[in-house]
């Protein structure tokens, strides 16, 4: 048995709200703000016209939230104008991924995301000269010691992350969506031929609408951190939603997830979007996919993936939730690199969190 | 009911289970805390502030606890998370109550844009509200705590919480931190004070809590149009100069101390300028505060002689 989870029943079924108490409402606004997913609750109780229902005490925290958000879409289209120069300094085209991607290409779950830094794909034989590019246009690098400089170059599929030194914004800077260590190797010279310009723009790119989608799903589920696995998993609802509309569509995701390599993760996607928010998938996608489900027992996985997915709160957690989280972190590292760089590197990073090293 | 009329075994049980849930001005803390020592400490700087009933929204569900892991048994360090989310780095272990104030005003800057929130102390007199912005060792706590003992109603010591819809400030009526010098001078000032004992060693140096006064938080949930901004500088040996800023000048320093006016964007430019266009402002430089709070006192009462 799943532990119950009243924020996903309100996000699925809005009018639930009709009959909460206050205690209901502390119970949602606090797994909300845990999952970054406060901005998703505001803006789905006002799709549904039941935002003004909100008793004052909630809604001042959804009211706080839009306002952030609000501020960001603007800051964010500010800062990719000064990405654009940057990179149209060095002629290398300005590919955009993840939040800022679905903010400039007005994507839906731009209108539920609060922001956090900049994710720039670029061709691998260019990202000396980017990089060059950020200094000089003021992003310095975050991580000083020469350990982690180590980790991102040698074995990353992204330079450590810089932070611009006045305005505060942070890029990172990929040339590929998974680690150079990882098992699944997508081509990047795939994604960036295929990638598009957003409406209006001639230098400012994203991701064509199915590699955007496998790109969130292998980081949904491929990837270490599943802090805001929820959230993840709603912007992946939006994406298949707006842009997967017929059998054609789907034929074409499937048949592009084959191509780069990244099966496994539409997979799991499509499950668990069956499992909570209920999208559809026509059955003969879901036959297609079938063959990719995991070695060991899928109910074992559904455990652990569906625990993950849950937000990281008491008010919705079992005994089983912190080993599933803990499985989680183990294989996302596990998926990005073998085990003989793996185990010494998670060791390090123990001792650093202990204090027993101090390399920082 | 107030938390001076829960027996302090209720106090610790309520701590260590469901969470003690303090009504704060605009806002109610949840907290709980298994740390015995912070029991006593509680129950003195909260001592009259009222407790929330089944019919307030808790705001935030805070906690701190020494952390845990091989740190705990040669060099404790508290913890401060809100729903189960650390936000910064641990502080040494018999910090637990600045690292717990910290924590909630974290907890208020970060998450109530609803407000234009700005760093400074805000007091009460004659019905209108004096802010004092400035950032952290400029004085404006000690003097502050000063006047709140010479009849000023304290709203709040750290921040200055305006609500943009009618531009006026609202209490939050927590303990106020002094530090260093500032906690043996209030002693001398103010005997009838209330506070803990001096926390050795914290990056800001000695630091202790005083209570607010009674009549100060039974006031808590009267907003107060914002009438003086003053900017103080303690200068020892100075005499005291109170000189007005020109509201430009008033405005941008109001900007200087904001937490989220960007944030806040147009609404946050139009609150500002709503409340600088309702107040005077000056600058207040001095050497002994008994005579820097008479000459505030005599401004406050200008208006009403």
């Amino acid at each position: 048995m799943l532990p119950a989870c009243l924020l996903i029943d309100l996000l699925l079924d809005p009018e639930l709200c009709r009959e909460f108490g206050l205690r209901d409402w502390e119970t949602v606004i606090r797994q909300a703000r845990v999952s970054a997913m406060q901005v998703r609750l505001a803006t789905r109780l006002r799709e549904t016209d039941l935002y003004d229902s909100v008793p004052d005490g909630p809604k001042r925290h959804l009211q706080a939230a839009l306002t952030l958000r609000d501020r960001q879409r603007v800051a964010v289209r500010w800062e990719v104008e000064h990405l654009a120069l940057m990179m149209a300094s060095v002629d290398v085209p300005l590919v955009l991924l993840k939040g800022a991607a679905y903010e400039m290409a007005d994507l839906p779950p731009g209108r539920c995301r609060v922001f956090t830094d900049f994710d720039l794909l670029v061709p691998r034989e260019a990202l000396h000269r980017v990089e060059v590019a950020a200094m000089t246009h003021g992003w310095t690098a975050g991580y000083q010691n020469a350990y982690d400089q180590r980790y991102y170059r040698q074995w990353m599929h992204e330079l450590p992350p810089m932070r611009h030194i006045t305005r505060g914004s942070v890029i990172d800077i990929h040339h590929n969506l998974v680690p150079d260590t990882a098992r699944l190797q997508p081509d990047p010279e795939l994604l960036l031929a295929a990638s598009v310009a957003c409406a209006g723009r001639t230098n400012v790119r994203v991701l064509s609408p199915p590699d955007m989608i496998l790109h969130s799903a292998v980081h949904l589920f491929h990837d270490g951190e599943f802090d805001q696995g929820l959230r993840d998993l709603f912007d992946l609802q939006d994406m298949i939603e707006h842009f997967i509309a017929t059998e054609d569509d789907w034929r074409v995701l499937v048949a592009r997830s084959e191509a780069l390599n990244l099966e496994r993760p539409l997979y799991y996607t499509l499950r668990y979007l069956q499992h909570r928010p209920g999208i559809a998938v026509p059955d003969e996608v879901t036959a297609r996919l079938q063959r990719l489900a995991p070695a060991i027992p899928v109910s074992l996985m559904d455990g652990m993936f569906e625990r993950g997915l849950l937000p990281d709160h008491e008010s919705c957690s079992d005994r089983w939730s912190v080993l599933a989280r803990l499985a989680l972190y183990v294989r996302g590292h596990a998926l990005r690199m073998p085990s003989y760089l793996l185990l010494p590197h998670l060791l390090r990073k123990a001792l650093r969190s202990m204090h027993l090293i101090n390399d920082a | 009911m107030l938390l001076r009329e829960l027996a302090p075994r209720d106090i610790r049980t309520r701590l260590l289970d469901e969470g003690l849930a303090l009504k704060t001005g605009p806002f109610v803390f949840c907290v709980r805390t298994p740390i015995r020592r912070l029991t006593a400490l509680l129950a003195t700087l909260y001592a009259d502030t009222p407790l929330a009933s089944d019919a307030d929204f808790v705001d935030f569900h805070v906690r701190v606890r020494l952390s845990r892991g091989p740190r705990r048994l040669y060099r404790a360090q508290s913890e401060f998370d809100l729903d189960g989310v650390v936000p910064f780095k641990p502080l040494a272990g018999q910090q637990a109550l600045a690292m717990l104030e910290w924590g909630m005003n974290w907890c208020i800057c970060n998450h109530s844009h609803h407000l234009l929130i700005l760093h400074g102390a805000v007091l009460e007199r004659n019905g209108g509200a004096m802010i004092l912005p400035a950032p952290s060792g400029s004085g404006k706590s000690t003097l502050c705590a000063g006047m709140m003992h010479r009849g000023w109603r304290l709203l709040s010591d750290e921040l200055i919480l305006i609500d943009p819809v009618r531009g006026r400030a609202h209490p939050l009526c927590r303990p106020v931190s002094l530090k260093n010098q500032s906690i043996s001078l209030i002693r001398e000032f103010a005997p009838e004070a209330v506070m803990t004992a001096p926390i050795a060693d914290t990056a800001k140096g000695n630091v202790a809590h005083l209570r607010p006064s009674a009549q100060s938080v039974a006031r808590a949930a009267e907003s107060v149009p914002i009438r003086w901004a003053v900017f103080p500088r303690f200068t020892p040996g100075s005499k005291t100069r109170l000189a007005a800023v020109p509201r430009a000048d008033s405005f941008m320093a109001l900007v200087d101390n904001a937490f989220n006016y960007s944030l806040l964007a147009e609404r946050g430019f139009d609150t500002l300028a709503d409340v600088v266009e309702g107040l005077d402002g000056y600058q207040l430089v001095y050497g002994d505060m008994e005579h820097a709070i008479t000459t505030l006192n005599q401004r406050a009462d200008a208006r009403f002689s």
